[in-house]
């Protein structure tokens, strides 16, 4: 037997393991990407709970096209070309744009692949990663980094889901939705904001849960926001963990219904780097809960440790911001609802005011709870159990817990923006035509009976002559094409002419 | 002879109308009557008229749910509360008045002459001037869609039409009128006796005109001034190609968080109604305006002033309470100078906590201005009438 020789011993084995490498790599390495699941909508996963479901909540199909958006593409592209109901997927790679949609139900979803996620970079340039004001918009699996203004930006989109992005350093906010109704935010991920990570404001029914926040100044405001739910969250070391407000000098001037329940409320001691000027920027560092001048607040069942000014803060708006004065802002915290929590170790190098107070009461530290200012009908639950200052109003509270609130959502969703094609075609005229023409008389066009004597049983005559007019009239002026209505705004308007009796 | 006679007649019988034709009119020139068409009976453009003969505002804003009262949200949001449910009569009335220069003392002012349609309902000029051409405090804003705001005065110091228009009417520097001397006036015109028996037709006959039926004529003519057809109306209504590439990328950094002009100048109205210091300079020589400080009496609102709406912005130059800045271009560019850049030495105002740094790029106010002159639409412009009730010529007669 001729002996081989190591060398080729060694060559061999390693050709063998690529080999093995290459056939494993093929067979099972591959991701197969063709498998992405659809965004299911859920809306609900509090595995905590005993009548838990996963349950699609509004029982929205992905009837739509499926938009695929790889590295080297734009994502605004993609949305230029969808229609409502379509699902965006984004492939992993870097993606420095400004996605805008103003259509609604458009779902946004990426995809990662090998750990590797579609990433839109706002290279500290550009300004906002997403901003909607569609209803119906659904944004998950995103890693969003260097924007100037906003991760997530809505402006009055209801029905949204934000969920599973990774936002880091996104400028002033992480996720804002702004005048929207029945929302959730849930399972993201962010750090590094310089004002709130996420910002629930002047928005009703919003349920805000599972989310990480952390190295931000303030992790979580509902602010003039009603009906909302901030439950299993994990803020750790932010300036402030989580906030509920009301800001003076806003155009809605309430906030109440809030629940805080079940969160981490951990060390928040980050120093304050907000905005000069910003009514974060006062915040001291080490506050784990502040309620300023919001009613109806719910504080149950969180962790609230380690912050070193207090563990909860309750102050009116004339302690809060006393810059700020607006005489249609109600300033006073009303029926603040502390039920159990757990808490210690909080207050162990106050600052500021809360210092200053609490050495007139011969401590060195800060309080677990601690409240300032006006307000009545606050209760606690179990006031022996904490360290407090300023709860001497404090009465036993009423209820125990929160159980049966499971979530602010809606049942259904708000419904779509949608009238009648009557009332639309009535719309129509008198916003539109009614600049031009009126019934009996001329005006700058001919009168409108004049127009139903012409194109009589003819609605489509009405609506192919104002796509694209023809001056038939030389005593007339010519009339601009009226082809931006909608193709639905156009007949029904055309119908409701012929349709007028005077 | 037949012929003759025939001929004889015709001749008889055009004499006669025509003596008659030049009694009738001798007739109608010796008196102080100046023919007036009747009011409409038809409501403006964007109301529509119900049963009650009323005018109720009718536009594409009303597709969208009324989510908040203040009116305020995105794209597809429905506007506050408008003043309508007036009758065509008093509407139409109130247009006569609006123009009528018969309101000031000295006859040569009207609501118009500051409010002009030629204008955008504004009068160009940084501040507006009075009777004797005498130079007011502050600028005059645009009158479209006023119906909808809940405060007048750049201080907000009004909070109905008919409360506001009390004040340039009988202001000493603006019309310079008196109660007394207008309803002297108004109740001498004849015209004006049957415009408002028309338009108020529940008063008694001999009843004479009262300052409240001149207020409300005036305010119903104000609230039906409408301006929601621009190009970007027709993009917030769903039409893509209404906007230009740079005027997308303009609404994109106005409503951006990081210059956060729709924060306060929030659509649909692009205004949410709040007061707001921005510390902007005062032109040359002039001193701080105290703004809101002083109606209010609140040392926290010294230098405030109600956000403006910015729509027909292009067409209501030069800006700023005082007309500081002649171009859009300077008016954006005072945003991203710096908070508090302009406050004068010795000022502490409390500046809104939106003013802040955004280092916006000079190609950023450029889209800012394109996207800004998207907000123009004048399709509703009022009709300046021809002839009025008091014989006086309207600005537009005389020019």
């Amino acid at each position: 037997m001729k002996k081989k020789s190591p060398l080729l011993k060694i060559v061999g084995s390693i050709v063998l393991l690529g080999i093995g490498v290459f056939l494993g790599k093929s067979f099972f390495g591959q991701k197969n990407v063709e498998t992405v699941p659809i965004p299911s909508t859920m809306k609900y996963r509090n595995i905590g709970l005993t009548n838990d479901t996963t349950q699609v909540a509004s029982n929205q199909e992905f009837t739509g096209k499926i938009i695929e958006v790889k590295k080297g593409s734009s994502i605004q592209n993609a949305v230029k070309e969808a229609n409502p109901g379509d699902l965006i997927r984004v492939y992993p790679g870097t993606y420095s744009e400004n996605v805008y949609i103003d259509k609604d139900n458009i779902s946004l979803q990426g995809v990662v692949i090998n750990g590797e996620w579609p990433t839109l970079d706002g290279k500290k340039k550009i300004n906002d990663a997403f901003l909607y004001s569609g209803n119906g918009i659904l944004i998950e699996n995103f890693k969003i980094i260097n924007y100037k203004g906003n991760g997530v930006m809505g402006q009055a989109g209801n029905n949204f889901i934000i969920r599973n992005n990774w936002i880091i350093d996104t400028g002033v906010y992480g996720i804002f939705p702004q005048y929207g109704k029945n929302g959730l935010i849930e399972h993201n991920v962010l750090s590094k904001i310089a004002d709130a990570a996420i910002y629930v404001g002047m928005c009703d029914n919003v349920d805000v849960l599972h989310n990480e926040v952390f190295d931000n100044v303030a992790g979580k405001e509902i602010e003039n926001s009603r009906h909302c739910l901030v439950e299993n969250n994990y803020a750790h070391n932010n300036t402030g963990g989580l906030l509920a407000f009301v800001t003076p000098g806003l155009p809605i001037k309430t906030t109440f219904d809030v629940i805080l329940r079940n969160n981490f409320v951990v060390n928040n001691n980050h120093e304050n780097f907000g905005a000069p000027g910003s009514t974060v920027a006062g915040i001291p560092a080490g506050t784990g809960i502040l309620i300023m001048a919001a009613d109806d607040v719910v504080v149950e069942n969180n962790i609230i440790t380690g912050n070193n000014n207090t563990g909860i803060t309750i102050v009116d708006l004339a302690t809060g911001a006393p810059k700020a004065n607006d005489p249609n802002s109600e300033g006073n915290p009303d029926r603040v609802v502390i039920l159990d929590n757990i808490m210690f170790n909080n207050g162990n190098a106050p600052t500021g005011e809360i210092k200053a107070i609490m050495l007139t009461q011969m401590d060195t530290k800060g309080p677990d709870i601690f409240a300032y200012g006006g307000g009545s009908g606050s209760t606690i639950r179990d006031k022996n159990r904490y360290r407090t200052f300023g709860l001497d109003n404090y009465g036993p509270s009423q209820i125990t817990d929160t159980k049966d609130l499971r979530t602010f959502l809606m049942p259904n969703p708000v419904p779509p923006r949608s009238v009648s094609k009557e009332e639309l075609g009535e719309l129509t005229y008198y916003g539109v035509c009614a600049g031009c023409h009126a019934f009996g008389n001329r005006l700058i066009g001919p009168p409108t009976e004049i127009i139903q004597a012409i194109h009589k049983d003819n609605p489509q005559g009405i609506v192919d002559y104002i796509t694209a007019p023809k001056n038939l009239r030389k005593d007339y002026p010519e009339m601009p094409p009226q082809d931006y209505l909608s193709d639905e705004a156009k007949m029904a308007v055309a119908v409701y002419i012929l349709a007028m009796k005077d | 002879m037949k012929k003759g006679r025939v001929i004889l007649k015709v001749i008889m019988s055009l004499t006669i109308l025509g003596v008659l034709a030049l009694v009738f009119f001798s007739w109608q020139k010796s008196t102080a009557y100046y023919p007036v068409p009747l009011l409409s009976s038809t409501c403006p453009p964007g109301f529509k008229l119900n049963a009650n003969n009323e005018c109720i505002a009718r536009n594409l804003y009303n597709q969208y749910d009324i989510t908040n009262k203040a009116g305020v949200g995105g794209l597809k949001s429905a506007l506050p509360e408008v003043r309508d449910g007036f009758s065509p009569q008093e509407i139409d009335l109130g247009r006569y008045l609006f123009f009528d220069p018969a309101l000031s003392a000295d006859q040569t002012i009207s609501c118009a002459t500051c409010h002009d349609p030629n204008k955008g309902l504004g009068d160009g000029l940084p501040v507006s001037k009075g009777v004797d051409g005498h130079n007011l405090k502050r600028g005059a804003p645009s009158l479209y869609n006023v119906g909808y705001l809940k405060r007048l005065f750049w201080d907000g110091r009004a909070s109905t039409l008919e409360e506001q228009m009390l004040e340039p009417l009988f202001s000493k520097e603006e019309m310079g009128n008196t109660p007394e001397n207008l309803l002297k006036t108004i109740n001498a015109i004849e015209n004006y006796q049957k415009l408002f028996a028309e338009a108020f037709p529940k008063r008694q006959r001999d009843e004479l005109i009262d300052l409240n039926e001149i207020t409300r004529a005036i305010a119903a003519f104000q609230s039906s001034l409408l301006s929601f057809n621009s190009k970007y109306d027709q993009y917030a209504h769903g039409y893509d190609k209404a906007l230009n590439k740079h005027e997308i990328e303009g609404l994109n950094v106005f409503r951006s968080f990081v210059a956060r002009c729709a924060e306060c100048h929030t659509p649909p109205l692009f205004t949410n109604q709040q007061f707001a210091v921005i510390g902007t300079p005062e032109p040359d020589g002039l001193p701080l305006d105290p703004g809101a400080e002083i109606p209010f009496k609140d040392n926290s609102l010294r230098g405030a002033f109600k956000v403006p709406s910015l729509r027909n912005i292009a067409k209501t130059a030069p800006y700023m309470h005082s007309g500081r800045f002649k171009t859009l271009r300077e008016t954006v560019q005072f945003y991203t100078d710096g908070r508090g850049h302009a406050v004068p030495e010795g000022e502490n105002l409390l500046i809104h906590w939106h003013i802040w740094e955004p280092n916006l790029t000079d190609y950023e106010l450029d889209r800012l201005v394109d996207f800004l002159k998207t907000l123009t639409d004048e399709s509703f412009r009022p009709i300046v009438p021809d002839i009025l009730p008091s014989g006086l010529l309207t600005s537009k007669s005389s020019t």
